[in-house]
C-alpha cells in the first residue's frame, strides 16, 4: 500500500482522523467457479479520494469493487465498507452504485425520471411519500447530467452514453457522499464523457469519495487522486495517477508504468480527450 | 347490461372478473419487467396439482391451490436465484410436474376424473359461489397492498438486483414477495380465465400498455385498466354470446394488443417528427 496520495493533499475535509477507510480490504481473495480473480488483494481508500482502478481485462477490476460492496463473497480476507463488513454495512444511503451494463430496465418502459427518483430508495423508507426534496434532488442530478430535457422520455429511447448518465443521475439523486463506478465510460460518446467529467469534478470538488473502474480515463484523468492497477488478480501498482505518465510519455517513464497496463490498448491517458 | 345483472351468479362473476382485472396486470408489470413473464404459466400449471390435491383430500381446492402455486413459486424463485441458466429449464419442469402431478392425484381423489379438472384449467367463472368471492377478494386486496406499499422497492429490484442490494434493500424478501404475490394472482385468476390461460391475463394487458405509453407507472396504470376491460368486456360478451368466459377474455385482451400494436407505432411516428431525428 502506498499512502502517498494521501500524502497529495487530498486527505479528508470534514471526516476527524479517527474516520475508518471508506473502503478497505486487507488479504482479499476471491474465487468464481473455483477461478481465483483477486489473490490477495491489501487495499484502503480514505474519504475524499478520487481512485481509478485500471488493468486488463480480466484483471479483476470489477471484482474488486464488487468485493468491496459485498456483491461478490470474499474466499479469503476481510472488506470494509466505512469500517464495517459489508454484511454488516446499515447506512447504504451513503453508497452510490453506478453498475457497468449499459442495459436499463427490462420488459416496461420506464421514464429517465422514474429510474432516477429510484436512486432516492435508500432514503425513502417504506410508505414516505414522495417529499419536496426528493424531488429537487431528481431534479438537481437530471441536471447535473444535462438530460432534464429528456427527463420524460422512455430510457430505451437514449443513446448508450444518455443511458450511462441516467445511472450516473440515479446514483446522485441519492446525495451519498462514496461512489462506486462500474466502467463509467465503456462506449460512451465524447459528448457524455466530458458530461462525466463535470460531474466528477464537482464531486470532487464537494470532498465526495469516487472509487472508478476504467479503461480508459479520457476527459476524467486530471481529476484522478490515485490509481490501482490490477493484474493477474494483483496490485501492480498504487499511488500516482497514470495522468502524470500519459504527460510524460517517455521511455524513461515505462517502469511507472507497468506494460500489464492495458493490453487490450485502450487509450490512457489524457491524450485520448485532447 | 341490465338483463345479467338480474342473476346472482353474474354479480359474483362480476366482481371476482373486477379484482382479477385489477390485480392480474399489476403483478404481471413487474413480472414482464423481470422477464419472467412465463412464471405465471409456471405456477398455473403447479396449481393444477395443487387443485387435485384438495380433491383428494376433501379440502377446498382454492386453499390447496394457494399452498402448492406458493411452494412452486418459491421454488422458481429459488432455482433462479442459485443460477439464471437453469430458470427456463427449472421452469419447463414445474409446466411437466404440475399437469402430472394433477392428472395423478384426481385419479386417486374419489369420484375424480380429468373432467373434474377442466373446469380449473379453463376457468368457470358463472359457478363462482359467494365463498370463492370472498377469497378473491382477501387476496386481491393482498396482492394490491403488496403493489402500493413496496412498489418502489419491486421497482428498483426488477431493474437491477445489484443496484437494489447496494441500495440496502432486503432483496431477497422482496424476490420471494414477488414470487409470492405471483403465485396468489395465478390462484385468483384461476375461476376467472383458468390456469392454462391465467398468465394471458398477467401479460397481456402489460404487452398492449407499453406500445402507447413511455413510463412504468403510466404503463402498469393503463394495464390494470386494460385488465378490466377485458374480463369485464369478456364475460359480459360471453353472457350474450353463449361462449366460454376466460376464453372471451383473453381474446378480448390479445385484441386490444394487436390494436395498441398499430396505435403506438403511429403515436411514435408523430413523435419521432416531434422531438426531431
Amino acid at each position: 500500500m502506498t499512502p502517498s496520495a494521501q500524502a497529495a493533499g487530498v486527505a479528508p475535509r470534514e471526516s476527524p482522523p479517527a474516520t475508518p477507510a471508506a473502503f478497505a480490504m486487507s488479504a482479499g481473495h476471491v474465487s468464481l467457479d473455483g477461478r481465483p480473480v483477486l489473490r490477495g488483494i491489501d487495499l484502503r481508500i480514505h474519504a475524499g479520494e478520487v481512485v481509478a482502478v485500471l488493468g486488463a481485462n480480466g484483471s479483476g477490476k470489477s471484482t474488486l469493487i464488487r468485493a468491496l460492496l459485498g456483491l461478490t463473497p470474499l474466499s479469503g480476507g476481510t472488506a470494509e465498507l466505512h469500517g464495517v463488513a459489508p454484511g454488516r454495512f446499515r447506512d447504504w444511503w451513503r453508497v452510490g452504485y453506478v453498475p457497468q451494463r449499459l442495459s436499463i430496465g427490462g420488459g416496461v418502459p420506464a421514464t429517465v425520471r422514474e429510474v432516477v427518483a429510484s436512486g432516492r430508495i435508500a432514503r425513502q423508507r417504506r410508505l414516505r411519500r414522495t417529499s419536496a426534496g426528493d424531488r429537487a434532488a431528481v431534479a438537481h442530478a437530471l441536471e447535473a447530467v444535462g438530460l432534464t430535457e429528456r427527463a420524460g422520455d422512455p430510457v430505451g429511447w437514449l443513446s448508450g452514453g444518455q443511458q450511462q448518465r441516467v445511472l450516473i443521475a440515479r446514483a446522485l439523486a441519492g446525495e451519498p457522499d462514496t461512489f462506486v463506478m462500474d466502467e463509467p465510460t465503456a462506449g460512451v460518446d465524447a459528448e457524455s464523457q466530458l458530461h462525466l467529467a463535470g460531474t466528477l469534478a464537482s464531486l470532487v470538488e464537494r470532498g465526495r469519495t469516487v472509487l472508478l473502474v476504467a479503461h480508459e480515463l479520457g476527459p476524467m484523468a486530471p481529476l484522478i487522486t490515485r490509481s490501482v492497477v490490477l493484474g493477474g488478480g494483483r496490485i501492480l501498482h498504487d499511488g500516482a495517477p497514470p495522468a502524470d505518465a500519459g504527460c510524460h510519455p517517455h521511455p524513461g517513464h515505462e517502469q511507472a508504468r507497468p506494460h500489464v497496463y492495458d493490453v487490450s490498448g485502450g487509450p490512457m491517458s489524457t491524450e485520448a480527450g485532447q | 347490461m341490465i338483463e345479467m345483472l338480474r342473476y346472482d351468479f353474474m354479480w359474483r362473476a362480476l366482481i371476482a372478473a373486477l379484482l382479477v382485472g385489477l390485480a392480474a396486470p399489476a403483478v404481471g408489470t413487474f413480472i414482464v419487467q423481470r422477464r419472467l413473464a412465463l412464471l405465471g404459466d409456471g405456477i398455473g400449471h403447479v396449481a393444477l396439482t395443487g387443485v387435485a390435491l384438495g380433491f383428494l383430500t376433501g379440502t377446498a381446492p382454492v386453499l390447496t391451490a394457494v399452498a402448492v402455486a406458493v411452494l412452486g413459486a418459491v421454488a422458481i424463485e429459488l432455482v433462479r436465484a442459485r443460477g439464471r441458466t437453469t430458470g427456463d429449464v427449472a421452469l419447463a419442469l414445474m409446466f411437466y410436474g404440475g399437469i402430472a402431478g394433477g392428472v395423478l392425484l384426481i385419479g386417486l381423489a374419489p369420484g375424480g376424473s380429468n373432467s373434474t379438472l377442466t373446469s380449473y384449467l379453463f376457468g368457470s367463472i358463472s359457478s363462482v359461489s359467494a365463498q370463492d368471492v370472498w377469497v378473491i377478494a382477501v387476496l386481491a386486496a393482498f396482492v394490491l397492498g403488496v403493489v402500493a406499499i413496496f412498489g418502489r422497492e419491486l421497482f428498483v429490484l426488477c431493474q437491477d438486483e445489484e443496484v437494489a442490494k447496494v441500495n440496502g434493500l432486503p432483496v431477497r424478501f422482496l424476490s420471494l414477495l414477488i414470487a409470492i404475490t405471483a403465485a396468489l394472482t395465478v390462484v385468483i385468476a384461476m375461476r376467472v380465465v383458468g390456469l392454462l390461460l391465467v398468465s394471458a391475463l398477467m401479460v397481456v394487458p402489460v404487452a398492449t400498455s407499453q406500445q402507447v405509453t413511455r413510463g412504468f407507472s403510466t404503463t402498469m396504470l393503463l394495464a390494470m385498466a386494460l385488465g378490466v376491460a377485458s374480463t369485464i368486456g369478456g364475460l359480459t360478451s360471453a353472457f350474450y354470446a353463449s361462449v366460454a368466459p376466460g376464453a372471451a377474455i383473453v381474446l378480448l385482451a390479445l385484441a386490444g394488443f394487436v390494436l395498441a400494436l398499430g396505435v403506438g407505432r403511429f403515436v411514435r411516428r408523430g413523435r419521432a417528427q416531434e422531438t426531431g431525428p
